[in-house]
């Protein structure tokens, strides 16, 4: 069972697009959107869930204003600014980081410590197998947690079921969420653009899979808005030690496509499903996966 | 002595569950008289990381002096090693096989962590 | 003022927009760039750096001459990140989330509190820009204590424009606390719909007044637009879909030197944001008798 996570540093650059159209191209994959924060795979995959569970996660403080004598005490230790001082004081649960020292130190024993709903996930199946994906509560922390999650169920689920392949679509960026999605991953896909910003971004999503030890392959979608930043990126990411594995052309008919809720490549040969098809099957050659 | 295996289920046939942090429960096995009990790891399940330091010290405040399990993280595997646990990967299907090649010294101890820490 | 930059879905054009309307201030402005996790304004603004310090939070350090293992602070700890076994106490720094409640625990005074540096945060000129970034350390987990930082930096009492980090969860909040208004950038697609309403949620819950900005207007449907009508969302301005403006943007060049022209309306905009923080405020203080 190989596990895949497909990301690309900066947002915008494609990425949901290219993963829904890899697991439209896949033969016997689960998919998984650790997107938690602002997941999309839905729109293109349109999943029917089949059980649904809440995402618990750490405690939140409450101040019970029977009890509050109003010292302020929690006030005082609180480094997230969490604590508004009144008759009696209050918590807002939004700043309030879950660390328990205003419940620990509370001279009246005052402060509650729930556990905290931070969301829900999904199983789930598509048209092209089964999927699981999450949804933040609006507001909620702790998206790490939940990709970790996500992650572990469809790794749980590939393996009762005996799946060949995980496809993730990751987060963007390079903190907790993208490090929970892809360490100890089989292989890292990052999809850029061809953008000063892109290659600024995606020099850093390098320097995180170098660190983690994560082979990296990487596709440049809209390569023809900028052909000379794209060499630049090819070159850059090659001396960073990644595989280049190919170019996607600009085409206004993903967006025609995602409007109809398709991936482009259900959508008809166009150009950019052409240029993916070939990325997927080169993709699952080098890693040793029936495309 | 005491040995641990970490299990998804109640009993000796039980699968051995290949999580460690965020395993099920553990099956704390005493090879002297042959008896078993059984510690719940619900806490671990909804903390907000760091499932395998709590895990970790489930298994030491339990006195067992090797833990069996599928997988073991970096910080599991720095505080067991600390606390003389030694870790035994192991894919066999239930616990009492596992238990099994354990006595019968089939089992290779764990020189690192076998799997990246999930951060969370 | 401080103005906020967000969206839900990355890749709409928050930078660019931020960017933009602190070139077009035509007053000094500060221009913060708190996508820590990958800052790329300074591609676009191309500051005279002026100083450079580090981000840090404090991680406790225990002195074993004194600790007596005694576990009370593994027991406060809700992150995992002390722990006491086999009479060791270890600390495990990339789970610390800075509470300090270990240090006040310890009964031996064996804990105490010493900066790691987890970003950076450089200052910079352009014009009459005062540019701050934050960088998150790569392998570095927790990017809120950097943005914070970022903000603390800036002085109070100037126009401010903060190019947020993506998504709707802690960094996007931390980034947008404390604004008084937030221009949610999206572009008319069902991605950008879909991320636009988490992002309308999300600012709702904190109360913060807020209008909608479509990038690359014409390149999908109208759904934006209908979903704005219907949830009275100002819809403050268009940019069209212009491949002059991507060409530019690959090179490092900014929308304003693809379409100068928009100089005028991003000025207006910014007096309309004014006038609608004035109103806000000037409710606010009068009771919200309204």
């Amino acid at each position: 069972m190989k596990e895949i996570v497909i990301i690309s540093g900066k947002g915008g650059t494609g990425k949901t697009s290219i993963t829904a159209s890899f697991a439209a191209l896949s033969k016997d994959a689960v998919f998984a959107d650790c997107d938690v924060d602002a997941a999309d795979l839905h729109l293109l995959l349109q999943p029917l869930a089949i059980k649904s569970m809440p995402f618990i996660s750490g405690n939140v403080a409450r101040i019970n204003e029977q009890k509050c004598s109003g010292c302020g005490t929690c006030n005082s230790l609180c480094r997230f600014d969490a604590v508004q001082p009144g008759t009696p004081y209050t918590i807002n649960p939004t700043d309030c980081e879950g660390c328990g020292v205003c419940v620990h130190f509370c001279p009246e024993q005052a402060i509650e410590f729930p556990p905290q709903r931070c969301g829900e996930w999904f199983q789930s199946e598509t048209r092209f197998g089964p999927m699981i994906h999450a949804a933040l509560d609006i507001g909620a922390e702790n998206s790490g947690k939940l990709v970790s999650l996500v992650r572990q169920e469809a790794r749980n689920l590939a393996e009762a079921n005996q799946h060949e392949l995980i496809l993730i679509d990751g987060p963007p960026g390079i903190g907790c969420p993208v490090i929970a999605a892809t360490t100890g991953a089989h292989a890292v896909f990052v999809i850029t653009e061809p953008t000063c910003s892109g290659k600024h971004d995606l020099l850093r999503v390098l320097e995180l899979t170098e660190h983690f030890d994560i082979p990296t392959y990487i596709c440049v979608n809209k390569w023809d808005i900028n052909p000379d930043m794209t060499q630049q990126i090819k070159i850059a990411g090659e001396e960073k030690g990644a595989t280049f594995i190919g170019t996607i052309p600009y085409d206004q008919q993903i967006t025609k496509a995602q409007i109809e809720g398709k991936t482009i490549v259900e959508w008809g040969d166009t150009i950019a499903a052409i240029a993916i098809k070939e990325i997927w099957n080169s993709f699952c050659e080098q890693l040793g996966i029936a495309s | 002595m005491k040995i641990a295996i970490s299990t998804t289920g109640n009993t000796l046939d039980a699968a051995i569950d290949p999580r460690f942090g965020r395993a099920a429960r553990f099956l704390i096995y005493d090879l002297d008289d042959k008896t078993f009990t059984l510690v719940e790891n619900e806490q671990n399940l909804n903390a907000a990381q760091g499932a395998g330091i709590q895990a970790a010290k489930i298994i030491a405040d339990n006195e067992a002096k090797a833990i069996i399990s599928g997988q073991c993280g970096p910080k599991a595997f720095k505080i067991l090693s600390a606390a003389g646990i030694t870790i035994y990967p192991c894919d066999a299907g239930s616990v009492a096989e596992a238990i099994e090649l354990y006595t019968a010294g089939a089992l290779q101890p764990a020189k690192d962590a076998t799997v990246e820490g999930h951060w969370v | 003022m401080k103005i906020a930059i967000a969206s839900g879905k990355g890749g709409t054009g928050k930078t660019t927009l931020a960017t933009a309307l602190a070139q077009a201030a035509a007053q000094p402005v500060q221009l913060l760039d708190c996508d820590v996790e990958e800052p790329n304004a300074h591609i676009f603004v191309k500051p005279q750096w002026t100083n450079h310090k580090d981000a840090t939070i404090a991680i406790p350090v225990l002195d074993t001459t004194r600790c007596t293992n005694c576990g009370k602070c593994g027991e406060l700890c809700q992150f995992n990140a002390i722990v006491t076994i086999a009479n060791q106490t270890m600390i495990f720094s990339d789970l610390c989330h800075s509470c300090g409640g270990c240090v006040l625990v310890c009964p031996e005074k064996a804990l105490q509190e010493q900066p790691k540096t987890i970003g950076y945060i450089d200052t910079g000129h352009s014009g009459e820009i005062t540019f701050i970034k934050g960088t998150l350390v790569i392998g570095e987990a927790m990017s809120p204590p950097v943005i914070r930082q970022v903000k603390k930096t800036a002085a109070a009492d100037q126009l401010t424009i903060i190019d947020c980090p993506p998504g709707t969860s802690c960094p996007m909040m931390t980034a947008v606390n404390g604004s008084d208004f937030v221009l949610l950038v999206t572009e008319p697609t069902p991605f950008g719909l879909h991320d636009l309403k988490l992002a309308v949620e999300t600012l709702r819950s904190m109360d913060i007044p807020f209008a909608v900005v479509v990038n690359r207007a014409g390149c999908g449907d109208d759904k934006v637009d209908h979903y704005c009508r219907n949830e009275q969302i100002s819809l403050l301005l268009q940019i069209k879909d212009d491949r002059r403006v991507a060409t530019a943007y690959s090179r490092g060049d900014g929308l304003l030197s693809a379409l100068p022209e928009l100089a005028t309306q991003l000025r207006s905009l910014l007096t309309e944001i004014e006038k609608r923080i004035n109103q806000a405020q000037g409710q606010t203080q009068g009771g919200g008798t309204q």
